[in-house]
């Protein structure tokens, strides 16, 4: 394509690029002019990523060609901060806890300012409708309302700008967020990389070669490499855990699945784009794939991978008491089957990075919730020491488990190493949801049984996870699931089962909640049958059996501390009583609409299942008086960075404003493990609190005071109180400690102590668990089988809110998480590989939700804090479901509850007729 | 790779002599445009419509509406002088996409895509409207029915551009409508969808009646026998009851990732009895 000049402004600033005309907008903002701060979440206007102002009115960059941008004004999220300041609407976003990894920020900021310039006090459908059409996959979408709807009033947000532990303290790291400043994976590279793409399988399993790629270098003169299996210098091989690593950077002759890479371009950008995917020489050979458990557990079905035979990976178990016996006894006895989908995390950042060779090490800048298991993987596969290898993790943009496992880094490091150039890669949605780990699918049988008076007598659990090609988390999806299935619940007998399974399907790996969001469906919706035959309210046939301080699990843990469930029943009682008298007058006279409320509960044990699971925190003091967090444990959007400088600046009785904040680059912090699992304010936190007290009992040494002694930092001094006399350092006469110029430097581990388990499963799997229930208000349309969630209340036991806001923004993303789980999110290899066939919920779909934060104190946790990340999604389907059988009588046991599928489940109630 | 053009003409002229030159493709919003080439590398000649002027977007002469190839759903959804046999067709303009969707996209565009999940094709075919195609032979119209030929096809011939969408008006009170069935609130393609526009007589006697089906097969489908049923019926929710199974014989709904064909054919009769109920609020 010709070049043109094209001549325009963006925020009021002329510009003149000379380009292809046909250039994306989006692109020339990011490429051309470095304003980054539009974000791209899949080129094709599903997402609103990349929301501007075209000559005021909100547009997609993505789909704009420049040519049509001569003589416009284009205005981005750079454009909004006036004179050096946040806009109102951005200080309201940012006060509000609207954005927490903050890749749909720009785009949603962008939209909420075409709808304020039309509307300057819009109403709630006003928000919605104006929004509609950015996707935000964090936040649930409610606080981005809110933060809207106040720019009209008058009542500020409940903020604090004390950093105590408790307070809601606006996000640290929240400014960047709001100003299109944060660099993101695909936001930085340096300026004479090369690109990278990979050329990936097209078939569900086949075996290929390659043939001459010669024409494709003589036809295409910016094409510099192409990378296969055999360039890799060290192991072609990758894995979560230290053995059976059993997936390859590059498919060696023979791809296992639709995504998987078989080789990769490297050339000059225009190049790379230049090529077809067809031009490069590859002879495939199909084979009938295995998709679903079903086929590969069939007798005939082909081995996958040499070590596992009839295509299991790995079995879980856990037994207590008598099952059998235990069933017979029962007075009542329920079985059924039920299925879950494959779920794509939907993170609108798509993974995104660069790596550069320096000297003898490697750099890899890239999206990841990983860093540390980052750079020792990369050193496996690089043949290098792992000191040879810095992760410097890009700010995240939505990672939930997926950014768990490696993606590009291995092929931009192989190649940023051979060729001594910088290497970027950005994947596209359709490869990054192609190519990048699922939530598990599970085909569960489970059987409950009960007394008549209601007490649970038994649970039966059997549950295989389709693991896809590769084993990725499958083995912590099989250890997790048994210890959780029977639920939050006191079950004398328990027989739980899982495998792994490995088909020709995208490898599963993990997502939020490991496998028990999909347990909780089958074992909630079970326990609702059991209330129903035995004629008990649901929610207190749920708090007679639900597990509280003293209660022994089914691993045989005696919970002596923070089980907080009954506390967050009592919470949502009021509610629960009041919504299902609601439900049932508004049933008296609708007519195709029907009303219903459900209640599920969750547990989830924090951190790894019964391994080492380790943090090291550091506090580093430095001579002008200044605090230095050394902090590994990586902001996803989570919010991690604001809870870890609130315990620092608690835990020390220092101001925030004196703590510098260093955070995850493998150089630069101690290794606090991954964001995963509920786990950094738990485990990371009370690291932080050792490092705290460390650096405290340091400083005090240094003064010769005892416990309990004060100190107080002014600049360079530095004065210590024993109560009766003060006394003074000048810290910038101390020589320096560590090798960033601390004069004293506090460092703290903390391993939750844990047990292995044995043969049945019994021991200590965690040290500490979270407990969560949700109460679900529907709206079923019985003569089209939709389903509208009116409202969700959330209670959850933290142990302690460290921070309020946050906490309530992790429930309001785990309920829309958790309903879109429910409703509508099904990931089919091969078919609904974007996002308007892959979909997720919408700011119209997510409702009101209340919050209810139990503080049932964990002691070992920082301040008594657990997590939450996890426990906030797993109630939330069950809820949906249960309040859909409420309803209407219809049990759902496949999901999601696709309209066409809730019509089927509606028929065979017999109660509603075919239309006619 | 092949050289390829952009040419971004200012008159109709220009734009018709180039595509009576060359082979083109046609570029207006960009929201079906772009999607479609997502990955792959641009290698062909593109003619940029979206600044052709001497056209009012929307205009009224000679009892009839003219869409102007330029006209977007944001601007139907704006224009206050239309008839209320229009309320269906900007029902579904606030419905295709968002916001940012609906400020780009062309009508159009959406009906030269014809894809069958196109929200604007039921209710342009319950408009009865008209596509104006224009090319250096000179002008001809074809009713929407004759214009699409199936799914992401049509009778539009290479040198020819859609100029217009031409609805004509009798000055009849009307009533319109349109329901569409998506798994979510905002960006979600149709299930199925129901488009419809009657026109009454004073006495509220029904003398015409259009019901498009859309999404239940490759093109769009108008319900004659529904339709024919309808006339001369007073406008009133009895008018419900009437819809019949066998209204529905030109629709072949196929199973797909948003439903299965059971379940449309189900869903539709209701949307059918709906649309009827609302017509008569
Ligand atoms: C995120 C997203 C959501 C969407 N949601 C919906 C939805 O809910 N419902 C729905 O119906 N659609 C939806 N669409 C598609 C809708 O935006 C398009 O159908 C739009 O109306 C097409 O108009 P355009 O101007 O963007 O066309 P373009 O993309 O520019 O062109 C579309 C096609 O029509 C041809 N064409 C355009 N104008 C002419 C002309 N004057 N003469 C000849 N050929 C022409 C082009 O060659 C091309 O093949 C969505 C699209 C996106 C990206
Ligand atoms: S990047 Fe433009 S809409 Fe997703
Ligand atoms: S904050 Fe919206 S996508 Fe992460």
């Amino acid at each position: 394509m010709t070049q043109q000049s094209i001549r325009f402004t963006v925020n009021d600033t002329p510009a003149e690029v000379s380009v292809d005309p046909l250039r994306r907008l989006a692109d020339v903002l990011r490429e051309d002019l470095g304003l980054t701060g539009t974000k791209i979440g899949c080129n094709a206007g599903d997402c609103g990523a990349c929301t501007v102002l075209v000559d005021g009115r909100q547009s997609c960059a993505c789909l704009v060609p420049i040519g049509q941008a001569a003589g416009h004004a284009i205005v981005t999220v750079e454009g909004l901060v006036a004179k050096g300041q946040l806009s109102q609407l951005q200080q309201a976003f940012q006060d509000h806890g609207a954005a927490q990894c903050g890749i749909c920020t720009p785009g949603m900021l962008m939209a909420a300012s075409d709808l304020l310039a039309q509307t300057p006090s819009p109403s709630e459908q006003d928000v919605l409708d104006a929004l509609g059409g950015v996707l935000c996959r964090c936040t649930g979408y409610r606080k981005i309302v809110d933060a809207v709807l106040s720019l009209g009033k008058t009542t500020a947000a409940p903020v604090s700008r004390n950093a105590v532990v408790g307070a809601r303290l606006p996000k640290v790291d929240g400014l960047a967020k709001m100003t299109g400043a944060e660099r993101y994976g695909a936001d930085s590279w340096p300026a004479d990389s090369l690109v990278l793409r990979a050329i990936r399988s097209p078939h569900h399993h086949a075996r290929f070669g390659f043939g001459d790629f010669a024409a494709l270098f003589a036809a295409h003169p910016g094409l510099v490499k192409i990378l296969t299996a055999a360039d890799i210098p060290g192991q072609n091989v990758f894995g979560i855990y230290p053995t059976g690593k059993d997936q390859p950077v590059f498919a060696e002759g023979y791809a296992r699945f639709r995504g998987e890479a078989i080789c990769a371009l490297v050339g000059d950008a225009a190049t790379i784009a230049a090529i077809r995917d067809d031009e490069v020489p590859v002879e495939w050979e199909t084979l009938s794939p295995l998709q679903g458990v079903e086929a590969a557990l069939s007798p005939h079905a082909a081995q996958l991978h040499e070590t596992a035979k009839g295509n299991v990976l790995i079995e879980g178990r856990l037994a207590r008491g008598d099952v059998d016996a235990a069933i017979t006894k029962a007075d009542i006895r329920l079985s059924d089957n039920f299925q879950t989908s494959f779920v794509e995390h939907a993170y609108i950042e798509p993974e995104a990075g660069y790596a550069r060779r320096v000297g003898d090490r490697l750099e890899i800048f890239a999206t990841t919730q990983t860093p540390y298991m980052d750079r020792d993987e990369v050193a496996l596969i690089m043949g290098l020491r792992q000191e040879q290898i810095r992760i410097i993790p890009s700010a995240v943009g939505g990672g939930f488990g997926g950014k768990l496992d490696l993606s590009l880094q291995p092929m931009i490091g192989v190649a940023a190493w051979l060729l001594n150039r910088p290497v970027r890669c950005t994947y596209s949605r359709p490869e990054s949801m192609a190519s990048t780990t699922k939530r598990h699918p599970a085909s569960i049988a489970i059987t409950v049984a009960a007394t008549k008076e209601g007490r649970l007598s038994a649970v039966r659990f059997h549950g295989d996870y389709n693991t896809g090609a590769y084993a990725s988390w499958g083995p912590t999806v099989a250890n997790r699931v048994p210890v959780h299935a029977m639920g939050p619940y006191h079950v004398p007998a328990v027989y739980c089962t899982t495998r792994a399974i490995y088909t020709n399907d995208t490898p599963a790996g993990a997502f939020r909640g490991f496998g028990v969001p999909q347990a909780a469906i089958a074992l909630e919706t079970m326990l609702d049958d059991l209330a129903e035959k035995l004629d008990l309210c649901p929610f207190e046939f749920r708090y007679l059996n639900a597990l509280d301080k003293g209660s022994v699990t089914a691993s045989g843990q005696r919970l002596d501390a923070s089980v907080g469930l009954r506390a967050c029943l009592d919470a949502l009682r009021p509610q629960w009583e009041r919504l299902r008298l609601e439900a049932a007058d508004f049933n008296e006279t609708s007519r195709h609409l029907r009303r219903g409320v459900g209640v599920g509960c969750g547990w989830y044990g924090i951190g790894n299942t019964s391994l080492p699971n380790p943090s090291i925190m550091r506090i580093g003091l430095k001579r002008d008086g200044c605090i230095t967090l050394y902090s590994g444990a990586l902001d996803i959007g989570q919010g991690s960075n604001t809870i870890m400088m609130q315990i620092c600046a608690d835990a020390l009785g220092v101001p925030l404003s004196i703590i510098d904040l260093v955070t995850g680059d493998t150089d630069l912090t101690p290794d606090a493990g991954k964001t995963s699992a509920s786990r950094q304010t738990f485990v990371s936190g009370a690291a932080l609190r050792l490092a705290a007290d460390d650096l405290r009992g340091q400083i005090l040494r240094l003064a010769n005071v005892g416990e309990p002694g004060r100190f107080a930092l002014d600049g360079r001094t530095l004065r210590v109180s024993d109560g009766v006399t003060d006394q003074v350092i000048d810290l910038a006469r101390l020589p320096a400690a560590g090798e960033n110029g601390d004069v004293l430097v506090g460092e703290g581990r903390f391993d939750p102590p844990t047990t292995p388990l044995d043969a049945d499963g019994q021991g200590i799997p965690y040290a500490t668990y979270s407990f969560s229930a949700q109460l679900a208000l529907v709206e079923v349309d019985i003569e089209l089988g939709t389903t509208k969630v009116l409202r969700i209340a959330a209670a959850a036991d933290v142990g302690k809110a460290i921070n309020p806001t946050q906490v309530e923004g992790q429930l309001h993303g785990g309920v829309a998480q958790g309903l879109g789980l429910a409703l509508m999110e099904e990931y089919i290899p091969g078919r609904t590989e974007n996002l308007h066939d892959y979909l997720i919920p919408t700011i119209g779909d997510v409702p009101p939700i209340d919050t209810y934060i139990i503080e049932d104190e964990e002691p070992l946790g920082p301040f008594g804090a657990k997590g939450i990340g996890e426990p906030a999604l797993v109630p939330t389907a069950p809820a949906i479901l249960n309040a859909i059988r409420h309803a209407t009588g219809a049990r759902v046991t496949r999901v999601p509850a696709t309209p066409d599928r809730l019509r089927a489940a509606l028929r065979a109630t017999g109660r509603y007729e075919a239309a006619k | 790779m092949k050289p390829s053009l952009y040419f971004r003409p200012t008159n109709l002229q220009e734009a018709l002599t180039a595509l009576s030159a060359n082979s083109w493709s046609v570029l207006a919003g960009g929201t079906d445009f772009y999607p479609a080439r997502l990955g792959k590398p641009l290698e062909e000649n593109v003619l940029d419509v979206s600044a052709i002027d001497g056209q009012e977007k929307i205009s009224f002469n000679d009892g009839r509406w003219r869409l102007s190839l330029q006209a977007t759903w944001s601007d139907l959804i704006a224009d206050n002088r239309l008839p209320a046999r229009f309320d269906g067709l900007k029902r579904a303009a606030r419905e295709v996409g968002g916001v940012q969707i609906q400020n780009r996209a062309t009508i159009c565009g959406n009906l030269c895509n014809a894809s069958p999940a196109a929200d604007g094709i039921p209710n342009l075919l319950a408009l009865d409207a008209q596509v104006e195609l224009m090319s250096l032979q000179g002008r001809r119209t074809l009713p929407i029915a004759d214009f699409v030929k199936g799914n992401r096809r049509t009778f539009r011939r290479e040198d020819e551009l859609v100029t217009a969408l031409l609805v004509p008006d009798s000055g009849r009170p009307a009533r319109s409508v349109f329901l569409k069935l998506g798994a979510r609130k905002y960006l979600v393609i149709s299930i199925v969808m129901v488009g419809a526009v009657l026109e009454l007589a004073e006495d509220s006697r029904i003398v015409s009646a259009r019901i498009a089906v859309g999404a239940c097969s490759p093109v769009a489908q108008r319900l004659p026998l529904l339709e024919e049923g309808l006339i001369g019926r007073r406008l009133e929710t009895a008018l419900a009851d009437m819809v019949h199974e066998r209204h529905l014989a030109p629709l072949a709904p196929i199973d797909d990732v948003r439903g299965t064909a059971d379940y449309r054919r189900d869903a539709v009769i209701t949307l059918l009895q709906r649309s009827l109920t609302e017509l008569a609020r």
